[in-house]
């Protein structure tokens, strides 16, 4: 694949003695939306949280755009720049305002002008629908909004790929809903997707590619269609029987 | 017993005035001892092992001596140990005392910014990572503001020891509120009395502190 942004070729992780990951082999191509599914424990998380190194591989390369990131002399901090990462529990900063926290990163680290972070920062509020609280802090908001002022934050970087870590799994069920109304029409919009979810229905309706890891092994890779009418793998089988 | 104010009446307002030393000193003192602690907090939680290990002896070593010897070595040991141009270094005594509180207090202060950073929720951290942000602005803007706002009353109950023992700079003559007291007792061979004006506005410096605490903490607390 020409343009694979990632391209994760025998990537393993160890907590200690603990074997997280084994020896998983995929690529993201641009514009694709990939979802990452199993069974809590599976590594998912862990997965997701190499390819921008919050854990750092214990064997395998991770090239983004033909770098490989688990290189100890790559740039990481520039790398981070254009891989967003949306959290389950959010991390919003909570003594910056709503604004502040999707400004903060364009003006002091992409040394953007404060006029036009402010400018881009209040169009990205008006996209996740959050433009009246800008001058809110955090701890006023509720958790579907906490977490699109989180996915505007990552926006305002102008990443190449975003990174969500069980976006929706903190929140309330009512509020599951307009996060993923967002992640949808990103996804619509071309934005490169790397998803950690439980929320079946939206795997199959947003994403390109199912990613089944069990036991940290990516055990399926298929398309949505695919992977939830004609699971190959055993325990995607029993998975989904448990899950849909 | 005959306890008599009237004998010390004409020299309160020159032990009050001391007031204004011990502010001068104790505010000096918090603010570099601050700053210290700071840097020896981020040394402590650093991964670079020789700063973290320089940051734990430096740490042991003025908690586990007393200050009183840490103000004599300084202020005495210094002009022995440092010579410019031939000339010992000239210290003031209030120039010493500030040092070595700064020296002091700073390794307890940074104990408690270490407290407040290490309770500064992890996933902060992992946000200021995934957005690139380097380490210094990570800490400065995004850890430290959340750290010191966790530690803020401790900070203050370190500021009120920090008060109560500026007293010690007494001993190598500062004219603070405890000399002036002492000196007017020498003078007039009475001491109980000044003594206890002087443990007066000690009181009243601590109290004040004590309010202004509990007043930020509710501000802290309505703030989320």
């Amino acid at each position: 694949m020409v343009d694979a942004i990632f391209k994760i070729e025998n990537l393993c992780k160890s907590f200690g003695k603990l074997k997280v990951l084994h020896d998983i082999s995929t690529d993201i191509a641009k514009g694709e939306v990939v979802a990452v599914i199993g069974p809590s424990g599976s590594g998912k998380s862990t997965f997701l949280r190499c390819m921008n190194l919050l854990e750092v591989p214990t064997e395998g390369k991770i090239y983004f755009k033909g770098v490989n990131i688990a290189d100890p002399k790559s740039d990481i901090l520039k790398i981070r720049q254009t891989v967003g990462m949306v959290f389950q529990h959010f991390h919003l900063f909570p003594h910056m305002t709503v604004l502040e926290n999707v400004t903060y990163a364009p003006i002091k680290i992409k040394h953007v002008p404060e006029h036009t972070a402010t400018q881009a920062g209040l169009k990205l509020l008006e996209q996740v629908g959050l433009l009246e609280k800008q001058d809110v802090y955090p701890s006023k908001l509720s958790g579907g909004q906490k977490q699109r002022v989180a996915i505007a934050r990552s926006l305002a970087m102008e990443p190449e790929v975003i990174l969500f870590d069980e976006p929706t799994s903190a929140l309330d069920p009512e509020m599951v809903k307009e996060v993923l109304e967002v992640m949808k029409s990103l996804a619509t919009s071309g934005m490169t997707m790397a998803i950690v979810t439980h929320e079946m229905a939206f795997a199959r309706e947003v994403a390109h590619r199912i990613l089944f890891l069990d036991a940290g092994r990516l055990a399926e890779e298929a398309s949505p269609e695919e992977f939830f009418t004609h699971p190959q793998h055993a325990r995607a089988q029993q998975f989904l029987e448990k899950m849909l | 017993m005959n306890l008599d104010f009237s004998r010390i009446y004409g020299d309160i307002p020159y032990i009050t005035w001391g007031i204004l030393t011990t502010l001068q000193f104790t505010l000096l003192s918090v603010l570099f001892g601050f700053m210290w602690g700071t840097v020896l907090a981020l040394f402590k939680t650093s991964p670079f092992k020789p700063l973290n290990w320089f940051g734990q002896v430096y740490t042991s070593i003025f908690r586990g001596t007393p200050l009183l010897l840490q103000i004599g070595l300084v202020y005495f040991a210094t002009p022995q140990l440092l010579v410019f141009n031939g000339k010992p270094l000239d210290i003031t005594p209030l120039q010493a005392g500030v040092l070595t509180f700064t020296l002091n207090s700073g390794a307890y202060i940074s104990e408690t910014i270490r407290a407040g950073i290490q309770a500064v929720d992890k996933g902060q951290m992992e946000a200021a990572l995934s957005l690139g942000i380097p380490y210094r602005l990570r800490m400065v803007d995004v850890i430290l503001p959340q750290a010191v706002k966790n530690i803020l009353p401790a900070l203050v109950n370190e500021t009120t020891t920090l008060l109560l023992n500026s007293a010690q700079v007494s001993t190598i003559g500062v004219t603070d509120i405890l000399r002036r007291a002492s000196i007017v007792g020498a003078e007039k061979y009475i001491y109980f009395e000044p003594l206890l004006f002087a443990g007066l506005l000690y009181y009243l410096l601590a109290m004040s502190l004590a309010v202004g605490a509990s007043f930020l903490e509710r501000r802290l607390q309505a703030s989320g």
